[in-house]
């Protein structure tokens, strides 16, 4: 039988993390198959499933543009491939991203998931925080989260599932085989996302 | 993976409160230390204006560092250096959308109180900037925004981290466009830390509590570096670096990004210079394309720099026996 291909975006961010959220997830459900650091067109091309970790989407997103990757992940996602994006992640995946301060962006976007982001939605790094969240659409009654100078979803389109909210503002979404949060499950020692978007990746397989 | 936890018993900066109906915190370890997570593998670029935070976004910066005058003109203009001017930090927060961090006084506690209420995402308390306090360095438990501290070896690493620092980075010699004394700070603490690992390895624990007294940090900390056979928090490489080619070098070293202060805007190519840097910081496993990253810049436009064996001001030395 052959393994499920993961990757782990490794342009900037907090790479190792996912790489061992994902391994350790992989090892709990009895998964074959290998996880690695990608960068390259190349290795993108190779992948079953791909994790956008956290980190600055500006930087992640110029990057991965000057080398081709953005056009690879994007005809992966129009096959199918299972994304999971955090934070960064999730503005990346996002079609359309302003800044709470700022305004307007013009950054290079992965134009997939319908949603519209406010980036820093919920203020700078004094208020970045940690509570009890739900995702109980995907069985995940309680989550840790983390939310690090956290984006929000402002407003989704109607092929968006809306996965979790805190204080009425959208933190995670799933459209099709791709799920964005606003928050860092690899930071956290539970791996019931990393788990589920693995389900989603064996599901395509 | 390096853990996130490590909060002391009531640390004064962690805040309790709410988010709608939801209980919260702030200002624990795993936001402060995730926020520096979040910076791997990029590169942070010291600015004085809204127009080179501006390029510094541009180009791929993960973070802008504000500061009244950049390192290499602290060192000629002598005098008291201090923390930039607030309206100037705000004018920048309000223009670049990438963390902004600026600089205070080691051991100034009310510079670095005025940072944190200015809401900057992070607070560098710097030897770049004149000591505030020969003898002592803040107590960083007490803020909710995170701090990085510089260190030239083990035991000034990880007497920063005792003291709450979310984040290391080698301090080199500021200023000097000179990468030298950078390489030879991560270059110590790479072998201290191959050093401590082995003791710990062979299970003498004798001699884990005379390399606690000797690095003057908690055994428990010594115990949990050594473990882990790395600093427990993210550690970038800083000081004197000026090309993507130090760069590069500098990720090879094990660094977990780069800080570039005087090495972009001191050159007259800062454009094409903080946009090389950042490829190659990005890139660094690949030469092909360092190469091409270094081919971007001019070696004629780099600032001139300075050798660091005669310099009347170490800036290094700064608030190292605390």
């Amino acid at each position: 039988m052959k393994g499920v291909n993961i990757g782990i975006l490794a342009v900037q961010g907090d790479v190792a993390e996912n790489v061992s959220a994902t391994r350790m997830a992989m090892d709990e459900l009895g998964i074959e198959g290998i996880v690695s650091e990608v960068k390259s067109p190349d290795q993108i091309a190779d992948l079953d499933g791909l994790v956008i970790p956290g980190g600055e989407s500006t930087v992640i997103g110029t990057l991965s543009l000057v080398n081709g990757s953005l056009k690879k992940i994007k005809e992966k996602i129009a096959s199918g491939m299972p994304v999971l994006g955090t934070c960064a992640g999730m503005i990346l995946l996002s079609k359309k991203a302003k800044d709470k301060v700022v305004g307007e962006m013009e950054q290079p976007l992965l134009d997939y998931l319908d949603i519209r982001i406010e980036r820093n939605a919920f203020g700078r790094q004094k208020d970045s925080f940690e509570a009890e969240i739900s995702l109980e659409k995907i069985g995940i009654p309680a989550f840790r989260g983390v939310f690090i100078r956290a984006p929000s979803v402002l407003e989704a389109g109607k092929n968006v599932e809306v996965l979790s909210k805190i204080d009425e503002k959208i933190v995670a979404v799933k459209q099709g085989n791709i799920i964005g949060t606003s928050f860092h499950p690899e930071l956290t020692e539970d791996l019931s996302l990393h788990k589920y978007f693995l389900t989603l990746v064996q599901k395509k397989g | 993976m390096i853990p996130l936890s490590g909060d002391i018993a009531n640390a004064k900066g962690i805040l309790r409160d709410k988010v709608g109906p939801s209980e919260t915190k702030r200002g624990t370890s795993t936001l402060k230390r995730g926020f520096a997570h979040m910076l791997k593998n990029g590169v942070v670029m010291d600015v004085t204006t809204v127009e080179q935070a501006q390029i510094a976004e541009d180009a791929g910066a993960v973070a802008v560092m504000v500061l009244d005058k950049l390192p290499a003109d602290v060192r000629k203009a002598g005098g008291v250096a201090r923390t930039a001017s607030i309206r100037i930090i705000e004018e920048i927060m309000d223009s670049v959308t990438i963390p902004v961090m600026a600089k205070c006084r080691i051991g100034h506690v009310y510079e670095a109180k005025v940072l944190e209420t200015t809401d900057v995402d992070m607070i560098d308390e710097s030897e770049v900037l004149t000591p505030a306090d020969e003898f002592h360095h803040i107590w960083k438990w007490d803020f909710t925004t995170p701090f990085v501290n510089g260190a030239r070896n083990l035991g000034e690493a990880l007497r920063r981290i005792e003291e709450g620092a979310a984040m290391i980075r080698t301090k080199g010699e500021p200023g000097t466009g000179n990468v030298a004394e950078a390489v030879l700070h991560i270059k110590n603490v790479n072998t201290e830390l191959r050093r401590l690992k082995s003791i710990y390895d062979a299970g003498d624990e004798q001699d884990l509590v005379s390399l606690a007294r000797e690095l003057k940090v908690s055994f428990s900390l010594v115990e949990e570096t050594a473990a882990l056979g790395r600093l427990p928090v993210v550690n970038f490489a800083a000081g004197g670096i000026s090309t993507p080619a130090d760069a590069a070098y500098l990720m090879t070293l094990g660094c977990d990004g780069i800080f570039v202060g005087s090495g972009i805007f001191k050159s007259d190519d800062a454009k094409e210079r903080a946009q090389a840097v950042v490829l190659a910081t990005t890139f660094w496993e690949d030469p092909e394309k360092v190469k091409e990253a270094q081919k971007m810049v001019d070696e004629r436009q780099s600032m001139l720099g300075l050798d660091t064996k005669n310099l009347e001001l170490r800036m290094q030395e700064r608030g190292s026996t605390a």
